[in-house]
């Protein structure tokens, strides 16, 4: 299958700290990758170049055939095409769960209120949270406002999710219902990348996991094998605390 | 000591055109000050270092240099400098929206400020143009922190107005001090015109009060 995230040689410097070494990487379209590494290893880092909310300092990155650089305009074009889901949630708590859903429609893709409003119902179906239409992100729990947070991404039709820790701020037993609408997404064949310290998702969910460490990608491989056999010492060792 | 309360009904058509002068130049220069309260403090907070550098020596200008120095400046100076001269209602009007501008500006940029990054992220995200997140997302949002700290200027900028006596403007203290000039009343002026002050600030703090509890902080 054809690569749709292209790394090429690409770099990030914070000030003189380079979080993003070099890095070569290609995600094909349907793939799983799973990121994990330890804290400042700058997975979300590399991450947050894909979609252009961290500029790339060297190198190129090609997010479906368009590069990063390219300016403001295709860096939309990008983000239309790689949604994004943060740790934080970050649902607009002026707007209730419907709003936040329809509303990345109707400014982005220029959809009718009426088409806008049946397709975010449509998502919150998906997602479980029919009944919370007008709630808003106050009333919900942390992990009803990460799956409304998904359903705002995928309401843009993107190609690609990216996710960016979704279940670390959200106690044990809510993680499961975002992991299990991540799982569902999975299984629709959506190209994603995973920052999570979830090995059981990686496992079975993930189709490729990837380890890294200072800004480098140190392991590249099936997620079962190399979180069963940890090819390297230093994954080893990180397999151990989480 | 003899207080006579009843020779106040006598002035109060005096006081209350005074009382319209200090409103009309609040209600000017706080729409002025306003505006360009939140175009410099969207400048502050999203301008590159020069944008933000000519916002930030306007700010600390005016910050740093009394009310009553910026007035004689515009009345008496300007005109020294480049000839311009301007009446003293218009001096009043512009010395408002001056300075309350730069404070304006400040509590601008604290409220954007104080909007979660995430948000904005979340927004450009799902692929919105800068300008949407700030008007459809920060701005609502910061519009109703802005909202305490803004009424609290409006009621500063009303006061200061009773300054301009010192250029002759014919506003509320001005008035009181041309009555208290003819007849010696200082106790029934002054309490007069103190009372008019409060009764307009009081209007003022019910508005707020009341947009308060239609919007909800969050």
């Amino acid at each position: 299958m054809s690569a749709i995230i292209k790394f090429h040689n690409v770099s990030k410097h914070f000030g003189s700290l380079k979080v993003i070494d070099e890095v070569d990487l290609e995600v094909r379209r349907g793939e799983v990758v799973v990121l994990v590494g330890p804290s400042g290893s700058g997975k979300s880092t590399l991450l947050r170049c894909i979609n252009g909310l961290e500029m790339i300092s060297g190198g190129d990155l090609i997010v479906d055939q368009l590069s990063v650089k390219g300016g403001n305009k295709v860096l939309r074009e990008i983000r239309q095409e790689a949604g994004m889901v943060f740790q934080q949630f970050n649902l607009f708590p002026q707007m209730t769960a419907l709003e936040n859903i329809a509303f990345g429609q109707r400014q982005v893709r220029h959809v009718g209120r009426q088409e806008a409003k049946r397709h975010a119902r449509e998502l919150l179906d998906k997602v479980g949270l029919a009944d919370k239409e007008a709630h808003y992100p106050h009333e919900l729990s942390g992990g009803q406002q990460q799956r409304v947070a998904i359903a705002r991404s995928l309401a843009i039709k993107p190609k690609v999710m990216l996710f960016d820790e979704p279940t670390s701020a959200l106690d044990p037993e809510l993680k499961q219902e975002v992991l299990n609408v991540m799982r569902t997404l999975a299984d629709e064949h959506m190209t994603m990348v995973v920052v999570t310290h979830e090995m059981s998702f990686a496992k079975q969910v993930g189709t490729r996991l990837i380890f890294m460490e200072h800004g480098k990608i140190a392991v590249d491989g099936k997620p079962a094998e190399v979180i069963d056999s940890p090819p390297n010492d230093r994954m080893r060792d990180f397999l151990r605390h989480v | 000591m003899n207080v006579d309360w009843s020779i106040i009904s006598g002035f109060l058509p005096h006081l209350m055109d005074g009382a319209r002068v200090t409103l009309y130049i609040t209600v000017m220069g706080l729409a002025g000050g306003m505006l360009i309260g939140a175009i410099v403090g969207l400048m502050r907070a999203y301008g590159g270092h020069v944008i933000n550098g000519l916002a930030f020596v306007y700010v600390e200008v005016i910050r740093g240099t009394p009310i009553v120095v910026q007035v004689m400046f515009l009345y008496f100076a300007l005109p020294v400098l480049a000839s311009i001269r301007i009446d003293p209602m218009t001096t009043a009007i512009l010395a408002i929206m001056i300075n309350a501008g730069a404070y304006i500006a400040e509590i601008v940029r604290g409220a954007v400020l104080s909007i979660s990054k995430g948000l904005t992220e979340a927004g450009l995200s799902i692929g919105l143009p800068r300008w949407k997140v700030i008007v459809y997302i920060v701005g609502p949002l910061a519009f109703r922190r802005l909202i305490p700290p803004l009424g609290n200027q409006c009621i500063v900028s009303l006061k200061d107005t009773s300054l301009f006596i010192v250029i002759g403007v014919s506003e509320l203290t001005r008035t009181g001090q041309e009555i208290m000039a003819a007849n010696f009343r200082a106790v029934e002026i002054w309490t007069a015109v103190a009372v008019f002050y409060l009764i307009m600030t009081g209007t003022l703090t019910m508005i707020l009060r009341m947009i308060e509890k239609r919007m909800r902080i969050l």
